[in-house]
């Protein structure tokens, strides 16, 4: 039977599509960055999110976009000494803000007391079950994230690879961190509904990390972290489809492969 | 109208007062070498004319104006070791973000126009063989210099250097204090240069600012770099000596001026 007679295989190539997308591009500033630590820890966040949420009675998707915005407030708000960045001090904050959200987490579902539904496709993803209405929140936040970076793309360019000189030209740099940040934490859950709150790295920092591996351009970067985020996408919910084993599984083990060939091609070229 | 004017200027950072009482005129077109020992506030005062803090005392004017409104007029290369955060970005495009690093919005590939100041920027410094490739993969003189020209391109009045030829071999110090000096008689700027050994940019000074010891001292190199005025500024006894090719040797110092272990410490 043919793989978009059923309605859910098409929303999932839906939401997948959208998602690769955004995480590839938002993935390509936070490799950049070097805040693949940030984007793990608001990954995680979906967890006390859903939990917190379910606890609350309220949608699911509430509490995951709820719990990373705050956690990329908190994040933003302890990572500057001296108003630059701190990088040791970056990831000691990132860690705490990490282990928090874990531990409310397991707090919020203990009070529930009932199962949480779905717990394991939660933590790893699953494409059965995405609505019609889930893919139209998804594209809208995809939108609203792809707008964000072209309109700031250059200045959160510059202040990225030279914090004070963009400071001195007049880039905006704490504001543009924080936004940035919520936008990360915006990304972060909407790839976690689709490769689960664990394997969200799959999307957002493998597609980004081999681009950079193997160009230094910056359109041509962004355009291949998008290019290899929908290919591995794609070819993992088609495996998941036919195998039945985890989508988040494929994408994941896909995406690490293509991160290892992008290094090995680099190192073949180099030497 | 000077370029630079400090009138009675104090700093503080943290609630401490770094230096204190500077007064410092400096004329449109000079070649200018801040020099002192490590952690004095030398960056202290770059920040201070880029308008990142403000003065706890007294008046500043740069180029006319107070600090922090002049944007594009000054060029800024920041202290740093290297790029060791290695970004995977091409030398072209980092000294593009000199021209449209500060705009909103996407750039629209029709509409650049932006390309030949790049390319022209690139040559003034001498990278165009390299500013193709990751400047991470860069040598230090390299990276230098592409710095350079991103300070460069948007035409500013002012250049404001923070240590560029820290962690370059010396004919590499030579090269770029060379190429500051062509690159201010071109395009008539003033160049501020943070600098640990005043011998590579000796031949092209017009005047060198001395911090030391909670003060600031500016004049030519002739009458600044003496055992008198260096004995006074650091007040423990100081000697200069010349070599027979003209190079200066101050001996003397609290601190070893080849020792720079800790000169990252302080911001």
């Amino acid at each position: 039977m043919s793989f978009f007679a059923y309605p859910f295989m098409v929303h999932a190539l839906e939401a997948g599509t959208i998602v690769a997308v955004m995480a590839a591009v938002t993935g390509w500033f936070v490799v950049l960055r070097r805040q693949t630590f940030a984007g793990h820890a608001l990954s995680v966040m979906s967890f006390p999110g859903a939990s917190g949420a379910a606890l609350a009675g309220l949608p699911l998707p509430l509490g995951y976009f709820a719990a990373c915005g705050i956690a990329a407030a908190a994040i933003a708000a302890g990572s500057r000494t001296d108003n630059r960045r701190n990088l040791a001090q970056e990831s000691a904050v990132i860690g705490a803000v990490q282990v928090t959200g874990f531990a409310l987490g397991f707090l919020f579902l203990s009070l529930y007391g009932g199962i949480l539904e779905n717990l394991e496709n939660l933590l790893f993803g699953s494409f059965l079950g995405i609505t019609a209405t889930q893919v139209d929140v998804l594209a809208g936040v995809a939108v609203c994230a792809l707008a964000f970076f072209a309109v700031v793309g250059r200045p959160l360019l510059f202040s990225s690879i030279d914090d004070l000189v963009a400071r001195a030209g007049g880039v905006p740099v704490r504001a543009l961190e924080i936004a940035f940040l919520l936008v990360l934490g915006l990304a972060v859950a909407s790839t976690a509904q689709i490769t689960g709150v664990l394997l969200v790295f799959a999307l957002l920092v493998a597609p980004a990390a081999a681009a950079q591996q193997l160009t230094s351009s910056i359109a041509g970067g962004i355009g291949l972290s998008v290019a290899i985020g929908l290919l591995v996408t794609w070819t993992g919910l088609l495996l998941s489809y036919y195998t039945d084993y985890s989508v988040g599984f494929y994408v994941t083990t896909l995406a690490f492969a293509v991160y290892l060939a992008a290094r090995l091609f680099r190192r073949l070229v180099r030497s | 109208m000077p370029a630079i004017e400090l009138a009675d200027v104090a700093v503080a950072r943290d609630g401490r007062t770094v230096w204190s009482g500077a007064n410092v005129d400096i004329e449109r077109g000079e070649f200018v070498a801040v020099l002192g020992p490590n952690a004095a506030g030398k960056s202290t005062l770059i920040e201070l004319l880029l308008g990142l803090l403000s003065p706890s005392a007294g008046t500043v004017s740069v180029l006319g104006a107070a600090p922090g409104t002049h944007g594009s007029e000054i060029g800024y290369v920041p202290q740093r070791h290297a790029f060791d955060q290695t970004p995977r970005i091409r030398g072209t495009d980092v000294v593009r973000l000199g021209l449209d690093g500060t705009r909103f919005g996407l750039p629209l590939p029709w509409r650049d126009g932006h390309r030949a100041q790049v390319q022209e920027a690139i040559e003034l410094v001498g990278a165009t063989e390299y500013a193709g490739r990751a400047i991470g993969e860069c040598s230090g003189g390299e990276q230098q210099r592409l710095l350079i020209a991103r300070a460069l391109i948007s035409s500013p009045q002012l250049l404001l250097l923070d240590e560029p030829l820290d962690s370059l071999d010396l004919p590499n110090q030579s090269s770029v204090s060379a190429l500051v000096d062509r690159i201010r008689r071109e395009r008539d700027v003033t160049v501020l240069l943070v600098a640990h050994d005043v011998n590579p940019l000796l031949p092209y000074l017009d005047r060198v600012i001395y911090v030391a010891g909670g003060r600031v001292l500016a004049g030519p190199p002739a009458q600044v770099i003496t055992n008198e005025t260096l004995t006074a500024l650091y007040r423990t006894p100081i000697e200069v000596l010349r070599t027979s090719d003209g190079r200066l040797v101050v001996v003397g110092l609290p601190e070893a001026p080849a020792h720079h272990a800790d000169r990252h410490a302080h911001p």
